[in-house]
């Protein structure tokens, strides 16, 4: 699923500092299950920003609600009446759902609320990991399941790298699992060690981001 | 006759027979040239080749390749140092050609440290390739005359290829595997990460001896002298990958702390002489880190010089 985290209030605030009435957007698809941009995290940001603004002697008038996904047209259509006399939307859905608010609403500012950092999944109660960087042509069928596009620092295709030691990478001050020495014992348990010693070539960037804005067709459901 | 792939001086050592020595100047943050050359000059004629790191531990430094270039101009030859985290394969290889083309004979193929080490931990980073696809690329320019798209290559670049190994990372049973993957994909000579714990490297050593490695390519045994119980221990803690085991770090408490250089060059010494002894050596790679006045000294007490010359 998509992960985020939530922004810092003042830099919300620093946002929305030249408005009056908003909208505070949540999504009850993967921000919900991270526990970013639910309903509830909805709930809270909004008496946060009430309560910050009024401190500061500047009320603000917060409207709240949470679509079933912001990342289609359709769900977000309940927010037409909400956004009606309102200035801005502030949207805690992972980044595709404030870009379906903007899309729909031409004349109205949107900010995010969240940043959204990858794709991944929870590794332990309130930790969440990068597994996924979407590069458009999956090979962790060839490195025993996992990825070393993602999930190595360097991005080797033919890892691990002189900095891994004792199973830890050398990035992220011992807080990462070299996910190299992590395909090696996955290998080994698979009895495809032998694989490991093929000298893996270059890999087709092209339907990573670096081939530019990827689109996806599929013929047989487009109308 | 022997057939050279490149014919840098290194290359020609090699296939004399004789233990090659090289060693390694980092070129300056900034462009001040002369400081670069001043420290170059205490390398000239006393190792084979001098290595040039390419912005070394992700710090900015002025370019491998126009370092290299100095060094030729000096009359030293350069081993070009290349880093695949900051090029893609567009640059990576023009920066090939344009090195062979300047006379450049020897490359590194290297990843790179990550940049989160460097000065510029904001950075992006490029990885398109790593260091074994650098090395693939390079072999297959000069011997296949083709780049990585299939291009025919006009002019292919004549250059004698190198790769570094870690022998004390980990998995340790992988790491020669790692460097028999570098010798597949191309590399000629390789220089090994700097070693303290000998135990290890030799093990290191006796895998590839039996994996056919040392009759492959040219094994380089990595030595930097420590200069103090400082270094020894900064080593030890932050330097990734290094194992700096606690008998040399007493060694050095032992003596009074004007006299630890020496000792630290004593350890170097008998720590090159241990290495050559070793089957499969085929020579020592010096990194003596902003120590390069003392390269001559180490050397001379180690029996390697003068250097052999080889037409
Ligand atoms: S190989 Fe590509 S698509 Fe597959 S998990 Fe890694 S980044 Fe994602
Ligand atoms: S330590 Fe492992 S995960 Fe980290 S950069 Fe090196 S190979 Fe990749």
């Amino acid at each position: 699923m998509v992960i985020g985290e939530s922004k810092p209030l003042a830099e919300i605030l620093d946002m929305i500092k030249d408005f009056k009435k908003i909208v505070v957007a949540g999504c009850k698809g993967c921000v919900t299950v991270c526990n970013v941009g639910g309903e509830k995290e909805v709930a809270i940001l909004a008496s946060e920003l009430r309560i910050a603004r009024k401190a500061a002697g500047n009320n603000l008038d917060v409207k709240e609600y949470t679509c079933e996904r912001q990342c289609d047209p359709e769900y977000i259509e309940p927010l037409d009446d909400l956004v009606a006399d309102a200035d801005a939307v502030v949207s805690i859905a992972c980044s595709v759902g404030p870009q379906y608010v903007t899309a729909r609403y031409p004349y109205l500012h949107v900010f995010p609320g969240i940043n959204t950092t990858s794709i991944g999944g929870a590794v332990e109660h309130g930790v969440w990991k990068e597994f996924c960087q979407a590069c458009g042509s999956c090979v962790i069928g060839e490195y025993g399941g996992l990825c070393p596009i993602a999930r190595c620092a360097k991005q080797l295709l033919n890892g691990p790298c002189g900095g891994s030691s004792g199973g830890i990478c050398e990035v992220g001050k011992g807080s990462i699992p070299c996910i190299w020495h992590l395909i090696y014992d996955r290998m080994k348990n698979l009895g495809q060690l032998h694989k490991m010693t093929e000298v893996k070539l270059y890999k087709n960037w092209s339907t990573s981001r670096d081939g530019g804005l990827r689109t996806s067709i599929r013929e047989e459901l487009k109308q | 006759m022997t057939t050279y792939s490149a014919g840098s001086n290194l290359e020609k050592i090699f296939k004399s027979g004789k233990k090659a020595v090289t060693g390694e100047c980092g070129p300056p943050r900034g462009a001040d040239a002369e400081h670069f050359r001043h420290k170059a000059n205490f390398l000239k004629g006393c190792v084979d080749a001098v290595n040039v790191t390419d912005n070394q531990t992700a710090v900015v430094r002025f370019c491998s390749l126009a370092a290299s270039k100095i060094l030729l101009e000096m009359g030293i030859e350069p081993v070009m140092q290349m880093v695949t985290r900051d090029m893609n394969r567009i640059a990576l290889q023009s920066n090939i050609l344009g090195a062979a083309a300047m006379g450049i004979k020897n490359l590194l193929c290297l990843t790179g440290d990550h940049q989160s080490f460097g000065d510029h931990p904001q950075s992006k980073n490029v990885h398109d390739l790593d260091s074994v696809q650098l090395a693939n690329t390079l072999r297959m320019m000069r011997d296949e005359g083709k780049m990585i798209s299939g291009t025919e290559v006009q002019g292919r670049p004549q250059m004698f290829i190198g790769a570094a190994a870690n022998p004390f990372a980990d998995p340790q049973e992988f790491r020669v595997v790692r460097m028999g993957k570098k010798i597949a994909a191309g590399v000629q000579f390789i220089q090994t990460q700097c070693i303290y714990n000998m135990e290890r490297f030799h093990k290191f050593m006796e895998m590839a001896n039996d994996m056919g490695l040392t009759e492959k390519a040219y094994i380089m045994a990595g030595i930097t002298p420590l200069k103090s119980v400082g270094m020894a221990n900064y080593m030890k803690k932050f330097v990734p990958g290094l194992d700096v085991p606690d008998s040399y770090i007493t060694r050095l408490k032992g003596v009074p702390k004007d006299k630890q250089a020496a000792e630290g060059i004593k350890i170097a010494v008998e720590q090159i002489h241990e290495c050559l002894a070793m089957k499969g050596i085929a020579g020592i790679h010096l990194m003596a880190i902003e120590w390069e006045e003392r390269v001559p000294e180490i050397l001379e007490t180690a029996g390697l010089l003068p250097r052999p010359t080889v037409s």
